[in-house]
């Protein structure tokens, strides 16, 4: 992974020091509430219902483990000793003291981590596929330009008050599992006709209470331009972007009011003032980007000897066989496989980890993965980069921990937002709802049967838990003060990118688990052999649905 | 006469007033709206002020004649201004550029690396404390007209 020279500390060292004293200028009256909002936002940190809420960034999901003890460190010593995985692959704190958090990034900056721009109306978090550099159908490893577009957006003076805040994913498989099309600026890696690899950029897409699925403002560009073409797309937003009304504000409103033609031109007009400029990449910098992500030491295994082995284990207890078979995928290098995590345990908020599960998983990763860990956008954790002959002893340490549930990509591997329950933009709660459906849905032989089925669920517009591209989107809303849930159906994040219809009227947070049970049904019932929740609704419509869960109880 | 940071230290400007933007025409000695400075035979040492939503595009022709150009921040939240001085130093305006409004402390060194030379600020007893925040960081990853190189040009 990325490894900072004194340039990238001496960076970090900075921000802490200019954060401490904005602080102390702050807590001693001398910053209002309102100067002081976007200064605390772009160091993470939120102002919530019950206390501060501190975001920090994991850049692209990557965590090595001396990372990961220093998180577990800190929700111990600064808050209640647990942390939350977000959907934009970053680390949440739910209790800590404002007058602390300088002092927390300053033990992040130790570790090479900081809260830089994880939240206010700037360039985020870039993320990607969490299976980055070990897929097998991956064009090449994403993370190198991930880690560019990390160097050119940290600070950058231009695009500090933008608009709206800015969110990058960058992509390079056909199955898009960055969700590429539902972000401001979506990076794909692509070969041309000529077969040489560039980016199609995708500008435009986006979430919130205006679903848009991005469109495309160059099919190709070449790798050197990456960041001058960047650089143009947001020159022309932070010019041109709506800011008279903050629902209004994203890049999505801006593509759709010019239309995408003439977006085009603007971005090309722009590109052309910095287009062969000193920001084009140089290939030194291109080849140094990538060193920082070449192989582990892998051992050679034979491929055949080494799966034979696994499925004589996986045969031998089933517990084990069925987790092999839901919670990881296989690896492009031969005798290796990588093991999703899962943070959703009935019973336990979607995505929680506590300092001492941090802590075991540090161990492991150590133990197991070449020292590294990844963060999910479907709030899990994954490890890599494991060898097949290791699954059993990894999978014993994991289940004795609770981190062992065999759910990945089923229907109680829900995506949640923290909701009411630590958000003040909440409409209403979304833990309990998930816990409530996952109770329901406790029986997990049924829920393998219903095959991949993608539940998110947002405590409001925001869309923090993606409720757009679920599958099923669960949505909270708020009803003269009453607390209420939309359900949409028919949403998708992968290739086939698609935003979820609404069921129809919302539903009382205590009906949720009968609801969800009926669209399940409804399912079952017209399902053909071997057909996914999203196929089935795809071929039916929503009318069915809308009248199985609408119907008047006889 | 306004106080100000010009060229990294508190000066007045004993030459330049605030615009009026209900005359007609600019005084002598006024910085002009955009809508007056448009009406201007001759432009040449000529001030005007940016408001945002304004752009840089009436400029451009003009960039050699003009004396001073000032960028409104209303609010300083408010970051088109942070493009407008970018875009005019990349295409060529060498004169000063002074950022006057709303925008606060903890923006000037953002604002000194796209292009700002001068900042007027909307409390002139702050300019002494000001100061320190223009260094909040030494280095830098991207190119800005402060350095027009990005870091990966420059590590050694």
């Amino acid at each position: 992974m990325y490894v900072y020279d004194q340039y990238d500390q001496r960076i970090i060292d900075e921000r802490v020091a200019q954060f401490r004293d904005q602080t102390q200028r702050y807590l001693a009256g001398k910053i209002t509430d309102e100067q002081f909002l976007p200064l605390r936002l772009q160091n993470g940190l939120y102002i919530q219902r019950l206390a501060p809420m501190m975001r920090i960034a994991v850049p692209y999901g990557l965590l090595n483990s001396k990372q990961l003890r220093k998180l577990a460190y800190i929700t111990r010593h600064y808050d209640k000793g647990y942390a939350h995985v977000s959907t934009r692959q970053n680390i949440q704190l739910n209790w800590p003291l404002l007058e602390e958090v300088p002092d927390i990034l300053a033990e992040l900056a130790e570790v090479q981590m900081h809260a830089v721009q994880t939240s206010g109306n700037c360039i985020r978090n870039t993320t990607t596929d969490q299976f980055a550099g070990v897929a097998r159908d991956e064009l090449e490893d994403p993370r190198p330009w991930c880690e560019i577009i990390r160097q050119w957006s940290t600070f950058h003076p231009e695009f500090a008050f933008l608009p709206r805040k800015f969110k990058i994913a960058v992509c390079a498989t056909e199955e898009d599992r960055a969700a590429i099309h539902a972000h401001d600026i979506g990076v794909e890696l692509v070969p041309n006709a000529a077969g040489e690899i560039g980016f199609k950029v995708l500008a435009g897409g986006g979430l919130g209470r205006t679903p848009v699925i991005g469109s495309v403002v160059s099919e190709w560009i070449e790798k050197k331009h990456l960041l001058t073409f960047l650089e143009a797309i947001l020159r022309v937003y932070n010019q041109h972007g709506r800011r008279d009304n903050k629902f209004k504000a994203r890049i999505k409103i801006l593509v759709k009011a010019m239309g995408i033609e003439a977006f085009r031109e603007a971005v090309a007009k722009e590109w052309a003032l910095v287009k062969d400029g000193p920001s084009t990449l140089t290939d030194e910098e291109i080849a140094r980007a990538k060193s920082f992500f070449t192989d582990p030491a892998y051992e050679p295994f034979d491929d055949a000897a080494s799966s034979a082995a696994l499925a004589e284990q996986a045969a031998a207890d089933p517990i084990f066989g069925n987790w092999i078979k839901r919670n990881t995928v296989q690896h492009r290098v031969p005798g290796y496989q990588a093991v999703t995590i899962s943070l959703k345990l009935t019973g336990h908020a979607p995505g929680d980890i506590t300092d001492r599960q941090l802590e075991l998983l540090a161990d492991l990763a150590d133990q197991f993965s070449f020292g590294e860990i990844r963060t999910t956008h479907q709030q899990n954790m994954v490890l890599a980069d494991v060898r097949q002959q290791d699954l059993y002893a990894l999978w014993q340490q994991l289940q004795a921990a609770g981190l062992a549930t065999a759910n990945i990509g089923y229907l109680t591997d829900i995506i949640c937002c923290p909701g009411g329950d630590y958000c003040s933009l909440a409409n209403a709660k979304s833990i309990p709802v998930a816990e409530a459906i996952q109770s329901r849905f406790d029986d997990l032989d049924y829920v393998y049967d219903l095959g991949p089925l993608e539940l998110n669920i947002s405590g409001c517009m925001n869309a923090c838990g993606h409720h757009h591209i679920g599958h099923i989107g669960i949505l909270g809303v708020d009803k003269k003060g009453e607390e209420f849930y939309q359900v949409s159906l028919g949403g998708s994040q992968a290739k086939d990118a698609s935003l979820g219809k609404i069921l129809g009227p919302s539903f009382k947070q205590e009906d949720m688990p009968e609801v969800m049970e009926k669209i399940i049904n409804t399912y079952v019932d017209l399902r053909g052999e071997e057909e996914t929740f999203l196929e089935t609704y795809r071929r039916v419509g929503i009318d069915p649905f809308k009248e199985r869960v609408y119907a008047k109880a006889d | 006469m306004p106080r100000l940071i010009k060229n990294g230290e508190v000066v007045t400007d004993e030459r330049w007033q605030a615009p009026d933007a209900e005359a007609e025409q600019a005084a002598p000695g006024a910085i002009a709206t955009l809508a007056q400075w448009q009406t201007l035979a001759d432009k040449s040492g000529s001030a005007v002020q940016l408001e945002p939503g304004d752009g840089v595009e009436a400029l451009l022709p003009h960039l050699n004649e003009l004396a001073l150009v000032a960028v409104n921040f209303p609010v300083f939240t408010d970051g088109r201004g942070f493009s407008y001085a970018r875009e005019l130093r990349q295409r060529g305006y060498t004169g000063e550029l002074r950022a006057v409004g709303a925008f606060i402390r903890d923006q000037l060194h953002y604002l000194s690396r796209v292009g700002f030379d001068a900042f007027q600020m909307l409390d002139e007893a702050e300019l002494e404390n000001a100061l320190a925040s223009l260094g909040d960081f030494t280095e830098h990853y991207q190119a800005a007209i402060d350095q027009p190189l990005p870091l990966f040009r420059r590590r050694a």
